[in-house]
């Protein structure tokens, strides 16, 4: 590692889920001597709405992070966050499905939340560096800044969903499981004895677990989505082929749930959240080459000059894929890739790498 | 670094001679209280002296204390007991809005039964006026509830004269003297109350035992059945070492009286001047009105009591930030909001409450401590604006 880029120094607070993940990150930078303080952020509501039995906001994940912080011996603190949570993550997810929209809140949480909330309180506390249980890992460029690298552990890379940390903070986080597989994170845990050892790993977003979209929208928010805009389903040549009860229940690549029956396989290819028009086709219409990008980031902290080769990554379990970026503006960019994607779904994050290093990331805004 | 420990209010350490006195009932004189053998007869004893000790503390007859595991349920049998027993004559209770959970609670739940509440809010300075109680009273009311002092802001109720005014009306007054015992003199003859309940825990006392003052005459329904313990007024083998530590802390509380609180009040009173002097834009809570000699409420405003409370912990200083943290609620205590507070100043309040063994040396250390932290909080905050 680069001198430039601050060693550990004072004590590390290091953000706890519950989860095994969380809880070993911990644990190694305890281990190494380092002085942790664990914090859990209670982010979702369990008493009003229906509740998650499990998900990794549970009051039971809270006393599990206890637990580990007990094991291990080093400090652990609640910060209840619920209301920023259901302002800025919440809202923006039910939002955004409302704007026709596949939103990944994952991305809004970490970025505009968990890690802009840790650095606060690390601050208050004194602690000069920040830690998850991310696969990830951070590296330093050739002028001593910090950059975003994918996890050695490819099946679990979580690079993805890290795109929009600014510089400032990235030379502060340190993502201890990075060079690590998932295997040896849970052999780990046991071998230190942790609770959460065997715990079963949540697949789903946190607060809808074991629930469609559709059905945690209308349960959690029912006001919200009687208003969801209604209207027709039509072909790419404009063929009236049925109607629908909200564009919320729709995404960009869908297949099941499309109330038409023409005899042969449909694919949701577009919504018009003005018309409230959802448009559908065969599965080669879904193929675009071109994203246009807001909200775009440079973990580098520099906006290129001018265009970025790399490869581009349209969702969570997507093959990155070679691609060209171009900036339209300060936080704007436009990526063409070589070849035509399956369902680039406005919503969704687009990341580029340069090899495995994050070189840039956005919200998509518009497939072409 | 060694730890201070300002946060008195939550639960303070048994003290040594408490502790001393509790060993023998578990070891040696572990009888059961209710057996007619010699090992019940040396239980009996302890738990019927310990009872005189308790009743000493509260200016009561021995035979109108009732051991229970807690102020929670002491509270609990107060006030749903009472109701209960009382409902054919009314079904119209008056509460403070600003007691302790094991009240409002038990109101809120009988409310859900089919009872009436009025709640009656305090002044600004956090005392509730007994006019405003007397004005709630009705034809049909059974039940008032008014503590003796509050656990967040310290501030002394007047008991005495909302005591006067039940008892002119023939209304039973319940008076959570959890906080107050040990701080202010526990008399519930001048308060005229009905029933009055402490927690062993809060006056150097063990945890898991407290005790409910039953006037005589007053009969509260047992929420507890199974046995004719405690005159058939709380059912369960008796906690005779608990009951005995209780009564050792109360004897002691008692005899403290005259010499702790007005140390406190001088350790408590010189770190707010100093506090208040060295950091811009603090709200005291309470102001203007008798407070419990330990207690200090503060607003740091623009810093959550939340994280003021993790910054003094990790710089060794044991606060309560006094706001529960309830799924679902708003994250400002309950209190504060009813004298009025906005809750934007509410959420940074922290709550410092002194002990016995406060030391000026640790006083000395919070002032320097604290105000350092609070300005590193406001240095982060989105909501602070010198």
């Amino acid at each position: 590692m680069e001198p430039t880029v601050p060693a550990v120094r004072g004590p590390v607070l290091v953000a706890m889920s519950g989860g095994v993940d969380s809880a070993v990150a911990a644990a190694l930078l305890a281990e190494e001597g380092h002085e942790v303080i664990g914090v859990t952020m209670k982010l979702w509501c369990y008493a009003e709405g229906p509740a998650p039995s499990r998900g990794c906001c549970t009051l039971e994940a809270i006393d599990d992070a206890r637990a580990v912080a007990r094991r291990m011996g080093f400090r652990h603190y609640v910060l209840d966050l619920e209301d920023t949570f259901r302002d800025h993550v919440l809202e923006d997810f039910v939002g955004e499905y409302l704007r026709g929209r596949t939103p990944n809140p994952c991305v809004q949480c970490n970025n505009w939340l968990k890690f802009g909330e840790l650095v606060r309180r690390a601050d208050a506390l004194g602690c000069a560096s920040v830690a998850t249980g991310h696969y990830a890992r951070r590296g330093s460029d050739a002028a001593g800044g910090a950059t975003l690298l994918r996890a050695a552990d490819p099946g679990k890379d979580q690079s993805y969903v890290l795109w929009g940390l600014a510089q400032p903070v990235l030379r502060r986080a340190l993502f201890p499981l990075g060079g690590m597989t998932k295997e040896e994170v849970r052999a780990k845990a046991r071998a230190l004895g942790l609770s959460v050892a065997g715990k079963r790993e949540s697949q789903d977003i946190c607060f809808v677990e074991g629930r469609s979209y559709p059905q945690f929208l209308a349960e959690r928010f029912p006001d919200r989505v009687r208003a969801s805009r209604r209207g027709e389903i039509r072909d790419g040549a404009g063929r009236l082929l049925g109607a629908h009860e909200g564009i919320h229940a729709f995404t960009v690549g869908q297949r099941r749930g499309v109330p038409v029956a023409t005899g042969e396989r449909v694919y949701v290819t577009a919504i018009d959240p003005a018309s409230g028009r959802v448009t559908v086709g065969r599965e080669e219409a879904l193929y675009a080459r071109t994203a246009r990008l807001s909200r775009v980031s440079y973990p580098s902290g520099e906006a290129p000059g001018g265009a970025l080769r790399g490869r581009g990554k349209i969702r969570y379990l997507h093959e990155p894929s070679p691609a060209t970026l171009e900036p339209e503006g300060p936080d704007a960019a436009r990526v063409v890739f070589d070849e035509p994607q399956r369902a680039i779904t406005p919503g969704q994050s687009l990341v580029l790498y340069d090899g495995d290093r994050v070189a840039a990331g956005g919200v998509i805004e518009s497939a072409s | 670094m060694s730890r201070i420990y300002l946060d008195h209010n939550a639960t303070t350490p048994v003290r040594p001679e408490v502790l001393d006195a509790m060993l023998p009932y578990f070891r040696e004189h572990y009888g059961n209280a209710s057996s007619a053998h010699a090992f019940g007869q040396e239980a009996r004893g302890a738990l019927e002296d310990a009872r005189t000790q308790v009743a000493a503390l509260l200016n009561a007859s021995p035979g109108e204390i009732v051991f229970t595991s807690g102020g929670t349920e002491a509270d609990n049998l107060a006030v749903l007991g009472a109701a209960r027993a009382l409902a054919p004559k009314g079904r119209h209770l008056v509460c403070s809005a600003i007691e302790h959970d094991a009240v409002r609670q038990a109101h809120e739940a009988l409310a859900r039964q089919g009872f009436e509440v009025s709640w009656v809010r305090p002044g600004p300075d956090g005392r509730v006026d007994p006019a405003a109680v007397g004005a709630a009273l009705r034809a049909d009311t059974i039940l008032v509830s008014v503590m003796a002092t509050n656990n967040e802001t310290g501030v002394v109720q007047p008991a005495a004269e909302i005591g006067a005014l039940c008892a002119a009306r023939g209304v039973a007054f319940h008076v959570d003297a959890v906080q107050a015992a040990g701080k202010i003199p526990v008399d519930v003859a001048a308060w005229r109350a009905s029933s009055a309940a402490i927690a062993g825990h809060k006056i150097y006392g063990p945890k898991g035992v407290g005790a409910l003052f039953v006037r005589r005459g007053h009969r509260p329904e047992p929420l507890q059945v199974g046995g004719d313990h405690e005159k058939g007024r709380r059912a369960g083998t008796e906690n005779v070492p608990g009951a005995v530590g209780l009564g050792r802390a109360c004897e002691l509380a008692l005899a403290e009286l005259p010499e702790v609180p007005p140390r406190l009040a001088r350790l408590r009173d010189r770190m707010e001047a100093e506090l208040l002097a060295r950091v811009p834009r603090v709200v005291r809570h309470g102001e203007g009105a008798l407070r419990a000699a330990n207690t200090s409420l503060l607003s740091f405003l623009g810093v959550e009591g939340e994280h003021l409370v993790l910054s003094l912990d990790v710089q060794g200083i044991a606060a309560s930030s006094g706001a529960a943290c309830k799924a679902g609620s708003s994250h400002a205590s309950h209190v504060l909001l009813a004298m009025g507070v906005p809750p934007e100043v509410a959420q940074t309040a922290v709550r410092l409450s002194l002990g016995r063994g406060t030391t000026d040396a640790e006083i000395d250390r919070v002032i320097a401590v604290l105000p350092r932290e609070v300005e590193k909080l406001r240095a982060v905050s989105p909501t602070y604006a010198p």
